[in-house]
Formats: structure tokens, C-alpha cells, sequence
């Protein structure tokens, strides 16, 4: 047998944080960042006699993620605790939801190949976030930091159904762009907003049998979760094929060796003791509370798409693209405030300012200038006072020192020169120095004209305006 | 006059009428704590000094008009397992010994806002899991009507405090039973209100689904004024109901005539002691004088009901408990090298053995392959006991039992044999399972001088029904006149 006789099968328990302004069970906010141990309360802490109570607006905000993602939505759902003792966790349990979550059985569409693919969704509940340990740097111990504790998360739990690597990859940045869209998650993966947990198993192509699975926990890159999927499956298949077993067990992935390792002995299997929690009443939702959310969704990317192809005529490329990111394509809206040129600001979304960013290994959300900034580069190129070979420097400062585009080119000198006396100044130069381009081109040979024009730009530093070069040379070399 | 003797509704009628400053009052429980505490033990953080303190200023303030709440000045125990911001709270465990709460609990909040005085902290059984008050981490409360026996528990500090004057009335709390039995050794009134009626917001929780929190007396009219106070809606607690609020006092009329008593045969069978089924049946007699209907019946989920109890409770506090794990608050090992150690000898070392006793019977009951057979089961036999209740309360109106088949125990009897502990419980735990509200009164004592309980349950929030019966029971046995502890009493 050999690695083409198997097939990898994936499944993906994403962990995604609400963006709700307070913690799920408490009043503390939710901001990220904020100094260790600030935005937090008896309850989050977990003091004696502290009750949690649930905010409707993590209720809300999973009904929405459970529409978007075509759920059913229990109308009789209800909390249960999750046991276990760790530092990060303060009152030793979770508080999540375990036979009844508020959505399930639903499915997205992902596309590989230009053909479709539905994925599964089995699940998505609700529940509350951990602390976080910090390791501390003047003695062993470890300091923790309950800020996090209690910031809601949805867990979306998908089918096995993704085949490889690339689909895992396309299902988790589905889901991260129908959160974004319909605003419940901020799904920045870097903050951790975003995260899964990636199991893998492999089977021979010809059984339907799975192979038994391993785990590995919060992972939170997109590039982490392709390796780590496809270090993982080629090892299953070696343990496999040298007569060996594959243990159900949680594995850790190793982003600098590239490979994963055992966490837990699988003796030591966690029994969680769920049991439903007593200091929360059931969540029951009525048909009108559901249908009220359902027609107050916001555009999902779909509608977006059709929206670019009929309003700025797009191709149904460029569009899809677009849409893909909910923060590219809010990029692209916000700066058609400014800058009408549709097709122009697509087209440095999806070319330069998609390099760079693939370059960088960044994400969209992580673009760290405004649309109004790129609007104004954009325009500045329209009006003529820079060149877009200039539009491009702009936008490598952009992404190294954000701020308005027209300061940048003043500080940098890089206004074009659209000044006839200049220009001619400099043409008249140029032909000077260059007299057997002239013999050239009165020989017939064009391209002669294009080395003038270009010795021109060097000397301008590319300030020149092109257009009137090329007119001027012309207007000199036929005298 | 003896100011200690008087109840809360005479010593608010007196300070009304400027005829006793809340000084005087809080001086005079002051008094009898310095005297009689040695004795009974009822209290872990006495608040003596504090309390005249406040008193002075609060007396200052009645004279400047700045209050005008009618319970401001009296003094009250709270039960040491309901948080109070910036003084111990400990729920008599080693684990909790030197933690200060750094909030109040709502029933604190409503105190407070009363302008009440604390007298400081009662003594319960550790994490109030007992009923005996003898797995207290600090000592063993006596009961005031012969100091070697216990005065119950797990609120035995709050009904011996009550019963020998100690303080005018206390806070205890009840997961089943452990206001009521307390109340009917020590020969108090121990009112357990509907589950949802009162916040538990505060309360450290032992068992979530079961604990309320409720007033210990002197008599009937001041657990109507005290649940006046501590009852009501809190957006903290979200199973706490959403219900008009009420004035419990206007419910006691003194009239029972055609009220409908149901008496369940199983309270009065085995196991029963025959003195306190005889004054249990005199007081049935008593009801029938007044008017009162009495039938009998047989309530088919007794003999369910303490194992349901026992597996239900257990598993919520096996939970409830986890916080207590050395990491933020609370007893933290020396003993450690890692981090599981710390966990399990903060643990270990903290709890006593009662608690882990509870905490090891929940954790299986939850355990995966158990689930089923014990929680779940439970589950399902509380909601046939509940529906049992349900159907007994179409007919009647109340039902009246023992609050518990013995007066109090000698000190020491019960405390190695669990199981015979628990069984003093079989007469109140279907209430905190099936969430009703019931009410222990004294009937009597027995030839040794010892109080018996009579315990009335109530519908779902029949706070004013259950009240009533025992007020008007009240006025007919003249139970506080005929019969005093031995300490705290004739003087």
C-alpha cells in the first residue's frame, strides 16, 4: 500500500469569541489586551456565592451564527457545567451546554476546484472562555490572568468531512468570513478570537470505516493547521502501514520542528462530569424571537457578490474575491465613499495590496492603514499628481507607516511633475544626450522612443508625468 | 424588662415609641453573648464591639430623622456561609478560616439597607453538610436546653444563638432541612422559604437546585417581618422568581377554620420517637379545636426521598466545591511540587471529613457510566416527587409532620455513623427537592425537657397559608411561656 491509498478525514471544533462588550456571565468587559487582572469581578472570579447570569446577547449572537450557517435553532435549550480543576479556570468548571446546544444540524458551502462541497455542521453551543497563564519570568511559577475568564466563545463543531488539508483551510476561512459578516466574532486569529481544534484520522480509500483520531487543540493560523493536518495524516499513515496503531489522544503541534507530540497519557482520560447547570434557568426562545433575527441578518457575502457584479460591474472574480474577506470588501465600500473609481480600488485590493499582505503572512484584518487612506492614494493617482508606478511606493509606506497619503508623497518629494516648462526642460536634456536615440527613431525604429521616455523617468525619479512625456518627445522628435 | 426576651416585633413597637435605643438593646444581646457564649458556642466571628459602634451611630441618626426604616437598630446573627463584605466568612471550614468576602450578599445588602445591625457570624456545620453542627472546623455549638446535646445543624449556631437569646433573630440556611431541624431541637421558629423566593446571590452555594436561605425566630411574627425583608426578585440570582412582592404579616389572622391539613401516615410511622409523635398528634388535636379539616394520607415517594436527596445534593456540591482549590483564595498547601499536588493537598488538607465525604458520593454519581443509574435517576425521581406534591396540594391546603422523628442527640452519637446522621432528615428534604416552602414550629417538649418541632408545608410560594397555620397554633400553645432553655431562659 502506499500514501495514495489512503484519504485523510477532518473535522474542525472552531472556537470563536464573541464580540459582545461584556463576559457571558457577568458585566466585565471584554476588551482584549488590557492590563492582567483588570476586567474582572467576584463572579468571574469565581467567588464564594457568586451566580452567573446568562447575557441575552451571546444568545442572540449564536442564534445569528446558527442561521447564517442554515442550523436548526433549539427553542428549548439549556447550560451544563463541564468539570475540571486547572489554574485558568476559576470556579472548576465550564459553563457551556452539552445534550442541548442552541444550533444544530447545519451545513456551508465550500468551493475547491470550481466545484462545491457542503460541510456538516453538527453543532454550535455556546459557552464561556478560560483565563490565561503567564509564565512568570522571575520565578517558576505561573500567574494568572482571569481577564479572559468568561468572554463568550461559540464552539462550532463540523462533520468529518473535509478530505484534505486545502478543504480544512477553506471550510475554517468560510466560517470566519460568515462571522465576520454577520459581526458576532472579530475572529482575529492572532488575539486567539479565532481558533480550532483540528482532528485528524486516515482510512484506506476503499473502506468507509474511520481510523481512529487524534486531536490537536487551539490552533490558531491557517498555515499551522495545513502542516500540522498534513505532518499528521502522513504519520498515521506510517504508524499504519509499519503494522502500528493509532491511539485516540490529544497531540500538541509543534510550529517550529513541524511536528506533533503527545500532551496527555491516554490513561488519564478526562471524565468531565457534565451536569446540567443549576444556577441557570433553561434558554427558551419563541419562533418570533428566531424569525426577528433571521430577517435582521446582516448581507452575507452571497448578496455581496451579486451586489459588485451589478452595481460596479465587477468580474465575477474580482467580486467573489472581494467578498471573501468581510474586511476587504468593507475596505472596498468604505472607499468608494471617497474614491468612485471602483474598478481601480478593486484592483489594488486584490493585487498589490493581497501581495503584500501574502508576503507579510498577514490577514486582512490585519491591513494597518484606513480605506479612507487608500481612497485618497488612489485619487491622488487619478488626478494625475502621482504616477501609479509613485501609487505604489505610497502603498509600501502605507503599510509601514500609515498616515494621510498626501503627506507621505510631500515628505518623500514624489509629486509628479505635470509642469509643461519643466518637462520640456527635461525632454530637451534627454535629447541632448541621447542624439542617436533621434537618429533611431527617425529611422523608423519606435522603440527608441520608449528608451527616451524612460531615461526621462530616471532622471525624474519617476515623478514625470508619463502621459506628457511621451507627447512632448513625440512633438520634438517629428520637428 | 428583659430586653433579650422580647421579640423583634416588640422591640421594634419600643423603639418606635422611644421607650429603648438601639444601644440599649444591642448592649443587652452584647451582655448576654459575653455571659452565655461560653456556654453555647454559637458564634465563629462574634461582632460585639462593631455592633455598639453601629448602634451609637445608628441611633444618631433615628434622633436626626436620617432613617426611618422600622428596623433600624435591631440587631441580628447571620449564619457564617452568607457573605458579608469586609468581615469573615468562613462556612466553619479550615478551607475558608481567615477569608473576607469582598462583597455582600443580597440578603446582606437588604439588612444593611434596613439599617440592621450585625451581631456577627453563626456557627453551622462545615459548608452546611450536617445536622448536627459537630463538623464545624472551629467547635461544637451547644443546644441552650442541655448544653450535651446538639442543637442540629447545619444552622445549629443561628437556632442556639436564637433560643438563648444571643441575638434576636439569625439568618440560616436550609438544603434540606437545615433551618427547620436546628429550629425544632433549639425550640425556635425556622421558616425555609419557597425555592426562588429569596436571593441566593451571596449564599456559599452547597447544592444549588435545593439551598434557600430563611429567617430563625422567636416566634412566627418575626419570620413574617424578616422574610418581609430578605424576600423579593434579584436580577443576580436567575432563578430567583419574578413575583409581586408581599407584605407576610398581613397574614396572620388567627384563623384556621376550614383550612385543610393533610397528614401523611409515613411521618408517624417507624423510626418515629413516641414522645414526639404523641405532641405531634396533640397539636393535630389542637388544629382540629380551631376548625381545621384533618385527613390523613399516604405520600407514596417517602421512602425515595433521602436517596434522591443525598445523590442530588452531593453531586452539585461535589461541583459547587471545585473553587476551592488553592488558587486564588482560601487554604493553600505548603505541601506541593507540582501543580495536581497543590490541587490535592490544598483539598485534602482544607476540607473536612464530612465534605469529602459528600464531595467523593457526587463526583461518582456524576461519573461517566454512573451518570445514569444515580444523577439521572434522581432527576427523574424528583420530578415524580415533585408531581406527587403537586397532586396532594389540589386537596390540601397544608401538610403537617414531624420536623424531625428525634429531639436533639447527645453530642457525639451520630457524628461516626453518617448514614444514622442523615436519616435525621427524612422529614425535611422532600421539601428542598420538590422546592416548597415549610415552616418549623415548637409543639411541646419531651419528658426531658427537650423541644419538638411541628413542621407545616406549603404550596409552591404559600408563604402566607403555612404562616398562618403556625400563628394560630402559635397563640393556642404558648409554647416561649410555658417552656425555657436552660440557658438564655429563666434568669
Amino acid at each position: 500500500m502506499s500514501i495514495e491509498d489512503y484519504e485523510v478525514v477532518i473535522g474542525l471544533e472552531v472556537h470563536a469569541e464573541l464580540s459582545t462588550k461584556t463576559k457571558i456571565f457577568c458585566s466585565c468587559s471584554t476588551q482584549f489586551g488590557a492590563e492582567p487582572n483588570t476586567h474582572i469581578c467576584p463572579i468571574c472570579m469565581a467567588m464564594p456565592g457568586t451566580l452567573p447570569v446568562l447575557n441575552e446577547k451571546v444568545v442572540e449572537y449564536a442564534v445569528k451564527a446558527g442561521l447564517a450557517t442554515n442550523c436548526e435553532i433549539s427553542r428549548n435549550s439549556k447550560n451544563d457545567r463541564k468539570n475540571y480543576f486547572y489554574p485558568d479556570l476559576p470556579k472548576s468548571y465550564q459553563i457551556s451546554q452539552f445534550d442541548k446546544p442552541l444550533c444544530e444540524h447545519g451545513y456551508v458551502e465550500i468551493e475547491e476546484n470550481s466545484k462545491n462541497k457542503t460541510i456538516g455542521i453538527t453543532r454550535i453551543h455556546i459557552e464561556e472562555d478560560a483565563g490565561k497563564l503567564n509564565h512568570n519570568e522571575f520565578s517558576t511559577g505561573s500567574l494568572v490572568d482571569l481577564n479572559r475568564a468568561g468572554v463568550p466563545l461559540i464552539e462550532i463543531v463540523s462533520e468529518p468531512d473535509m478530505r484534505s488539508s486545502k478543504e480544512a483551510e477553506n471550510y475554517l476561512r468560510k466560517i470566519k468570513s460568515i462571522l465576520e459578516y454577520i459581526e458576532v466574532s472579530d475572529c482575529k486569529m492572532q488575539e486567539g478570537s479565532f481558533r480550532a481544534d483540528v482532528n485528524v484520522s486516515v482510512k484506506k480509500k476503499d473502506t468507509k470505516e474511520f481510523g481512529t483520531r487524534t486531536e490537536m487543540k487551539n490552533m490558531n493560523s491557517f498555515k499551522s493547521i495545513v502542516r500540522a493536518i498534513e505532518y499528521e495524516a502522513k504519520r498515521q499513515i506510517e504508524v499504519i502501514e509499519n503494522g502500528g496503531k493509532i491511539y485516540q489522544e490529544t497531540l500538541r503541534w509543534d510550529d517550529v520542528s513541524g511536528k506533533t507530540f503527545s500532551m496527555r497519557d491516554k490513561e488519564d482520560a478526562q471524565d468531565y462530569r457534565y451536569f446540567p447547570e443549576p444556577d441557570l434557568v433553561a434558554i427558551r426562545l419563541s419562533d418570533e424571537y428566531i424569525e426577528n433575527i433571521k430577517n435582521n441578518l446582516p448581507e452575507l457575502p452571497e448578496s455581496r457578490k451579486k451586489r459588485y457584479l451589478e452595481e460596479y460591474k465587477l468580474s465575477e472574480k474580482d467580486a467573489k474575491m472581494l467578498t471573501s474577506s468581510k474586511y476587504m470588501s468593507d475596505m472596498f465600500e468604505q472607499s468608494l465613499k471617497i474614491c468612485q473609481n471602483a474598478k481601480a480600488v478593486a484592483n489594488w485590493l486584490l493585487s498589490d495590496i493581497s501581495r503584500i499582505l501574502n508576503e507579510k503572512e498577514l490577514e486582512a484584518d490585519q491591513i494597518p492603514f484606513t480605506a479612507q487612506q487608500l481612497a485618497k492614494m488612489i485619487k491622488l493617482i487619478d488626478n494625475g499628481t502621482i504616477s501609479t508606478a509613485i501609487g505604489k511606493k505610497v502603498l509600501e509606506e502605507l503599510f509601514e507607516n500609515p498616515k494621510d497619503p498626501e503627506e507621505i508623497i510631500k515628505e518623500k518629494g514624489w509629486i509628479q511633475i505635470s509642469d509643461e516648462g519643466a518637462i520640456k526642460e527635461v525632454v530637451m536634456r534627454i535629447l541632448e544626450n541621447n542624439p542617436q536615440s533621434i537618429i533611431d527613431f527617425k529611422a523608423g525604429k519606435d522603440r527608441a522612443l520608449g528608451f527616451l521616455v524612460g531615461q526621462a523617468m530616471k532622471e525624474t525619479k519617476g515623478k514625470a508625468n508619463p502621459q506628457m512625456l511621451n507627447k512632448m518627445f513625440l512633438e520634438e522628435l517629428n520637428k | 424588662m428583659n430586653i433579650t426576651e422580647l421579640t423583634v416585633q416588640e422591640l421594634q413597637e419600643k423603639l418606635k415609641n422611644k421607650e429603648l435605643t438601639s444601644t440599649q438593646i444591642t448592649k443587652a444581646y452584647v451582655d448576654k453573648i459575653n455571659k452565655n457564649e461560653k456556654y453555647v458556642q454559637a458564634f465563629i466571628t462574634p461582632l460585639t464591639e462593631e455592633a455598639i459602634k453601629k448602634a451609637e451611630e445608628i441611633d444618631k441618626k433615628i434622633e436626626n430623622g436620617e432613617i426611618t426604616n422600622s428596623l433600624a437598630g435591631i440587631p441580628i446573627g447571620i449564619k457564617d456561609n452568607i457573605c458579608t463584605n469586609g468581615v469573615k466568612t468562613t462556612c466553619a471550614s479550615k478551607m475558608l478560616e481567615n477569608f473576607i468576602s469582598p462583597y455582600d450578599a443580597t440578603v446582606m445588602q437588604k439588612i444593611n439597607k434596613e439599617n440592621m445591625i450585625n451581631l456577627g457570624k453563626l456557627n453551622m456545620d462545615e459548608f452546611a453538610m450536617g445536622a448536627s453542627t459537630e463538623y464545624s472546623y472551629f467547635h461544637i455549638t451547644k443546644n441552650p436546653w442541655n448544653l450535651n446535646t446538639v442543637p442540629g445543624g447545619s444552622s445549629g449556631g443561628s437556632a442556639a444563638a436564637v433560643a438563648a437569646n444571643l441575638v434576636p433573630w439569625a439568618l440560616g440556611s436550609d438544603t434540606g432541612g437545615s433551618i427547620r431541624q436546628p429550629a425544632s431541637f433549639c425550640g425556635v421558629v425556622g421558616l425555609k422559604p419557597t425555592y426562588g423566593l429569596v436571593s441566593r446571590y451571596g449564599l456559599v452555594a452547597f447544592a444549588s437546585s435545593l439551598d434557600q436561605i430563611g429567617p430563625i425566630t422567636k416566634d412566627v411574627t418575626d419570620s413574617a417581618i424578616l422574610l418581609n425583608v430578605i424576600s423579593g426578585h434579584d436580577e443576580k440570582d436567575t432563578t430567583s422568581a419574578n413575583i409581586e412582592k408581599k407584605d407576610y404579616t398581613k397574614a396572620l389572622k388567627n384563623n384556621v377554620k376550614g383550612l385543610k391539613i393533610g397528614v401523611p401516615k409515613e411521618y408517624f410511622g417507624e423510626g418515629i420517637n413516641k414522645e414526639v409523635k404523641e405532641k405531634l398528634e396533640q397539636a393535630i388535636q389542637k388544629y382540629k379545636e380551631l376548625g381545621a379539616i384533618i385527613e390523613e394520607f399516604s405520600l407514596n415517594t417517602v421512602e425515595y426521598v433521602l436517596a434522591t436527596y443525598y445523590i442530588i445534593a452531593c453531586a452539585e456540591a461535589s461541583s459547587n466545591l471545585g473553587r476551592f482549590d488553592g488558587i486564588r483564595y482560601g487554604y493553600r498547601t505548603q505541601n506541593f511540587t507540582n501543580l495536581k499536588e497543590l490541587f490535592k493537598n490544598s483539598r485534602s488538607e482544607g476540607f473536612g471529613s464530612e465534605v469529602k465525604r459528600r464531595i467523593i458520593l457526587g463526583t461518582y454519581v456524576l461519573s461517566s457510566g454512573y451518570y445514569d443509574a444515580y444523577y439521572k435517576k434522581a432527576q427523574q425521581v424528583r420530578t415524580l416527587i415533585k408531581q406527587e406534591f403537586e397532586k396532594v396540594f389540589k386537596k390540601y391546603d397544608i401538610l403537617l409532620t414531624p420536623t424531625s422523628p428525634t429531639v436533639a442527640f447527645e453530642i457525639g452519637t451520630k457524628s461516626n455513623n453518617p448514614l444514622e446522621m442523615y436519616l435525621s432528615d427524612i422529614c425535611t428534604v422532600s421539601v428542598n427537592i420538590a422546592g416548597l416552602p415549610a415552616i418549623s414550629i415548637p409543639c411541646g417538649v419531651d419528658s426531658k425537657n427537650m423541644p419538638i418541632g411541628m413542621q407545616l408545608i406549603g404550596n409552591r410560594f404559600a408563604e402566607e397559608t403555612i404562616l398562618n397555620a403556625a400563628y394560630t397554633y402559635e397563640q393556642v400553645a404558648n409554647f416561649r411561656n410555658k417552656y425555657k432553655p436552660v440557658v438564655g431562659g429563666k434568669e
